[in-house]
């Protein structure tokens, strides 16, 4: 009999467990290799599974909305047809048969790749052993990463009150080392977190998803009452969590983008030869991470009493999905050239569509940009997408009328290609002064766009 | 002052010592008319006379047996191991009998066995090897591990001293690379069972001993000029009895510690020091303990092989690198 496992997969580094959402296929259906099986949801992204061979699908081991830890056996396949068939009619002799499934051998995951020197290294911890795991306790995955600091820094966090989720980590998945916490006591922000571990309310305060009691509400008789699906509670949760979280304030502007449209025109078959779509949000994007740079205060986070000011400028682009609502990461935009841009929102936005993205590419987002206008807005005031302290909406890109003055002094009404922007910033830490200054350069930089910058 | 190789400050050693003692005498392979396979001894026996630098027969057995016997007498033996890969050969007058004869009997056994070990001489699998770990799991005997042209010297008369038997571990790859000033007429003495930094550093330490030393500067330098880092090297110089003060003040500074040694893994003395720092700087850890070693093979005879299972530069620096972003 040859049986293959298939196996929760670890799709990102600080990814640690899996929710199965949906199985494809039933118990005793024929299966090719690299056909869908199953989806899962981890706690950022929906994915579909291909099966690791070609086979029977001979038992399910993980039952839907059940959520196991990665590398846990979900299912087997069958590759022998005959054995599947008897397998398929006797399905508790064949389990009894098999043997208790061995955790898969972990095919070192790993956030860092470990020294492949002469010595072969024992993978480093990234990918916590199971039994640690398993702890019950009702900390998120990334808490759990970041509590795996090293001896030395939990002794220097004792000695000085820290708490260590709270710090910065620079470290192998995030890991706090002795450089973080040294710099972080030295920057002053060693204010001793009260009652630093355990008690519930001081782990309140940067209160991740999750918690979050919506308030029921009695059903009419003919309505349809349905579960959430995870993403649905996921962003429910958040949308709460950061309203409650952040101080909200947004301002508008209008934004010219005549000249855009211009550029954009001439340009457009070019960028399409080279396999990159034009389109005003690649402008967008573009003129946003150049003055992030100029602004940190608006790609920066609030975390206890201390600012993180963040080095690299990711840019999240909301993509409305036709089941929810999915934010994929630009890592380090400011980097990246008109057309690098240009291929990547495609990129991002077509395989959000397709559950193809990784759990990674929807972290670590820096400041948010979400485009109400491609429905037609004129425009919204965007929710911060925590633990950011800056979010971006685009209105309609449209001709409208717009009074502007000549040369020689009189007024006149031209029609321009006009757009609302607004921007919803996190008061706490950014006053209307910094997001105006921001917006205003903003303004400036896509009005008078560079045609020589693509 | 003087420059002087590995291989002459040893002689110098043993040269001296033999003027000062005469109880002091060398049994040996070819050691007396030829002057030893290295010519570490050339010229002794026209000083000292056939009494004293004793031609043998080809058996480590009866070698170490012989010199346990003089030592017993009140002689200072010192043993030449042609090749330290064929010290197995005594592995059992050295365990068994030599290590345990204190304990046993109350009897000292004031021996230097010595001779060149260690690889990256094209010299293959019985001429490579560094068998240091039979003997560290020993108790009884003291090991020795010079990295400089100093230390040869230095350890070797303070072993010749030591009224206990001492394992010389030389290595010949050093013999005639490492040249080093070294002043006339002083003394220079070795405090067995005092570690040495080669290099201060604050970022990184690096646990190693005997040729290692040098690839482990080697690292530290690269790393130094390109990372920006600062590395510590420790060089053991002893490596029984083991200077753990030295290691742990090293440990307490860095927080991070890489081991390098030659020797092959699995067993390794690496092993024993991570344990050591584990028992006693637990809490000064900012990373795991990592290892840079041989593979646990045979010392192959083909230069691509040889390279490959031995640890090399790129390798400690690799590791080191791997170890610092921890």
């Amino acid at each position: 009999m040859a049986r293959v496992d298939v196996i929760m997969p670890q799709m990102g580094e600080s990814i640690a467990e899996g929710t199965v959402s949906r199985w494809l296929k039933q118990v005793g259906d024929e299966i090719k290799r690299d056909e869908p099986i199953l989806e899962i949801s981890t706690d950022k992204v929906d994915a579909e599974i291909p099966s690791p061979s070609d086979g029977v699908l001979a038992e399910i081991k993980v039952a839907e909305g059940e959520t196991v830890e990665v590398q846990t056996v979900i299912a087997i396949l069958e590759t022998d047809k005959e054995a599947a068939a008897s397998a398929a009619s006797a399905p508790a002799a064949a389990a009894a048969e098999a043997p208790p499934a061995p955790p898969a051998p972990v095919p070192a995951p790993v956030a860092a790749t470990p020294p492949t020197a002469a010595p072969p290294s024992p993978a480093p911890v990234a990918a916590p052993p199971p039994a640690a795991m398993g702890d019950g306790t009702s900390q998120t995955v990334e808490e759990r990463l970041r509590q795996r600091s090293t001896p030395l820094v939990r002794k220097i966090a004792a000695e000085h009150q820290l708490d260590i989720r709270q710090i910065p980590g620079t470290g192998y998945a995030g890991r706090v080392t002795k450089k973080d916490i040294l710099s972080f006591i030295e920057s002053g922000a060693g204010a001793p977190a009260p009652a630093a571990t355990s008690t519930p309310a001081a782990r309140s305060a940067p209160a991740p998803a999750g918690g979050v009691a919506h308030p029921t509400v009695e059903p009419w008789a003919g309505d349809r009452v349905e579960a959430m699906s995870k993403i649905r509670k996921l962003t429910a949760d958040h949308m709460i969590m950061s309203r409650r979280t952040s101080a909200h304030v947004t301002s508008f502007y209008e934004i010219d983008f005549t000249a855009i449209a211009r550029i954009r025109q001439a340009n457009k078959q070019n960028f399409e030869n080279r396999g990159a779509k034009l389109t005003y949000m690649a402008f967008i994007v573009k003129v946003v991470a150049d003055n992030l740079r100029k602004h940190p205060g608006l790609n920066a986070s609030v975390s206890g009493n201390n600012i993180i000011y963040r080095k690299p400028i990711n840019i999240g682009l909301a993509v409305a999905l036709d089941w929810g609502l999915i934010v994929p990461v630009m890592r380090n935009a400011d980097e990246l050239s008109m057309l690098g841009i240009a291929k990547s929102i495609v990129d991002l936005a077509d395989r959000a569509r397709t559950k193809r993205l990784n759990p990674d590419e929807v972290q670590r987002g820096t400041f948010t940009i979400t485009n109400p206008g491609v429905f037609g807005s004129y425009i919204g005031t965007p929710i911060i997408n925590q633990p950011q302290v800056g979010i971006l909406g685009v209105g309609a890109i449209e001709k409208r009328p717009k009074v502007m003055t000549l040369e020689d002094g009189q007024d006149v009404l031209a029609i321009r290609m006009m757009s609302m922007f607004s921007v919803s910033y996190d008061h706490r830490i950014v006053d209307g002064a910094d997001a105006d200054r921001f917006m205003a350069d903003l303004k400036a930089d896509l009005e008078d766009f560079p045609e020589g910058a693509l | 002052m003087a420059e002087v190789t590995y291989l002459e400050a040893l002689r110098q050693g043993l040269f001296e010592e033999m003027e000062r003692d005469k109880e002091v005498l060398i049994l040996g392979q070819d050691v007396g008319k030829y002057g030893g396979a290295f010519k570490v001894t050339e010229g002794f026996q026209e000083r000292f006379g056939e009494a004293r630098v004793i031609d043998t027969p080809i058996s480590e057995a009866a070698i170490v047996g012989a010199a346990a016997g003089a030592a017993h007498m009140g002689m200072r033996p010192v043993v030449e191991m042609q090749f330290m890969d064929f010290i197995s050969c005594a592995y059992d007058m050295l365990t068994n009998y030599v290590a345990t004869a204190r304990y046993r009997a109350g009897l000292s056994t004031p021996i230097v066995v010595r001779g060149p070990s260690g690889g990256y001489v094209r010299g293959g699998p019985f001429h490579s090897q560094n068998p240091e770990a039979a003997f560290f799991h020993t108790p009884g005997l003291k090991l020795v591990c010079p990295a400089t042209a100093r230390d040869a010297k230095g350890l070797i008369k303070a072993a010749i001293r030591d009224d206990d038997p001492v394992i010389y571990f030389e290595h010949k790859y050093l013999y005639r690379r490492i040249k080093e000033d070294l002043p006339e007429g002083d003394e220079i003495l070795t405090p067995i069972g005092q570690a040495r930094v080669a290099n201060e550093g604050t970022d990184l330490t690096i646990v190693t001993w005997s040729a290692m030393v040098w690839k482990a500067l080697e690292s530290a330098e690269i790393i130094e000029k390109e990372d920006g880092a600062s590395v510590e090297v420790l060089d053991l110089r002893t490596l029984l009895p083991m200077d753990d003060e030295a290691i742990i003040a090293s440990v307490r500074k860095t927080n991070k510690v890489l081991i390098v040694h030659e020797d092959t893994r699995t067993g390794g003395v690496a092993g024993e020091i991570a344990a050591r720092i584990n028992e006693k700087a637990f809490e000064w850890l900012d990373g795991p303990i990592m290892r840079v070693t041989a593979h646990d093979t045979p010392v192959p005879y083909a230069p691509p092989l040889e390279d490959f299972v031995l640890p090399q530069t790129e390798d400690v620096v690799k590791s080191a690198r791997w170890l610092l972003a921890y």
